[in-house]
């Protein structure tokens, strides 16, 4: 799977060609530069790495200062592997928005939003107590009952309980390129991708 | 926030420039329905109660009363699907989201037209 690094830059929604509003989200994909070249023989297998987004020297430390050197580039903050690309690539060579064409369906893969501690019912989409009347006036968004009592007297592992919810990986898979604006290389996407604006988000097709 | 309006300047359909109204005019909108093959228009005659959003997302919403009964309709501003909005009345109100009006009907809910 080819792919490339992005950043997304927001949500808008456009008109198609049918006069429908399309949702979609804008990334900024690319410019990035192949820093490493993985081959079969050398490596096992074959891929490219990616880098992505300008940073300061000083903030590089030395050992990456070289490994950005060798592919006679500036230091990057963003660095991903993808494996399958058509097209030979050599070192220091530039993979632009354009990889993609509209109408593509590619992934999206990002870091959620973090939603600090969270109940089981946003957290796992537990359904909360339905009723008010029995007696129930205070466990409307409480978990409910964690197991059975004598036997196994304990909790099983695994249980879904309320903790720190998001700020996962994920993939969302099979979502149309809508547009490609090659000059600012940028990609619009049809739907949401994971992430606030601003995170990277790596795009494979 | 800049890239976003570049997205939104390329992916852009050409409409026809949209006369100025605002919340409080009342105003027709013609708009495209497809019927099977067949393209015919529909008008919305109405109260603008709130122009919401900006550039390529703005909305507006417009409300009247169909058969006693109030009925209220979002349009986007740029939708291609508009083929276009006639003013019929400038109205004379001092807020810019007229939710109040769906407390009143009648005679109550008239609003003072503008008149140049």
């Amino acid at each position: 799977m080819s792919g490339i690094i992005g950043k997304k830059v927001g949500m808008t929604s456009i008109f198609d060609a049918e006069g429908r509003n399309v949702p979609c989200t804008v990334i900024q994909a690319g410019p990035c530069v192949v820093t490493h070249v993985k081959t079969v023989e050398k490596d096992g297998y074959q891929a490219l790495q990616l880098a992505f987004d300008e940073k300061t020297e000083k903030h590089t430390p030395k050992a990456m200062q070289g490994h950005f050197a060798k592919a006679s580039t500036t230091p990057k903050r963003k660095l991903a592997e993808f494996k399958g690309f058509e097209a030979e690539y050599n070192l220091g060579d530039v993979i632009k928005a354009d990889l993609f064409a509209e109408g593509e369906f590619c992934d999206a893969i990002g870091v959620s939003k973090g939603k600090g501690f969270q109940g089981v019912i946003k957290r796992h989409g537990f359904g909360g107590v339905g009723g008010t009347t029995h007696g129930q006036h205070n466990r409307l968004r409480a978990p409910g009952s964690l197991g059975a009592s004598s036997w196994p007297s304990r909790v099983f592992k695994g249980m879904r309980m309320a903790g720190r919810t998001g700020f996962d990986n994920v993939k969302i898979q099979n979502l149309e390129v809508i547009k490609v604006i090659a000059e600012h290389n940028l990609i619009l996407i049809k739907g949401a991708v994971p992430g606030h604006k601003g995170s990277y988000v790596l795009l494979e097709k | 926030m800049d890239l976003l309006k570049v997205a939104q300047e390329a992916s852009k359909i050409e409409v026809k420039p949209r006369p100025a109204f605002k919340a409080g005019d009342t105003v027709t909108v013609v708009y495209k329905i497809k019927e099977g093959n067949k393209e015919r228009e529909q008008l919305f005659q109405g109260v603008v109660l709130q122009r919401r959003g900006n550039g390529a997302t703005e909305t507006f919403t417009i409300r009247k009363i169909s058969h006693g009964v109030g009925v209220e309709r979002i349009f986007p501003v740029d939708s291609p699907k508009i083929e276009r909005i006639d003013v019929n009345k400038r109205g004379i109100v001092r807020r810019a989201r007229l939710f109040y009006l769906r407390k009143y009907s009648g005679k109550a809910a008239r609003i003072k037209e503008k008149k140049d």
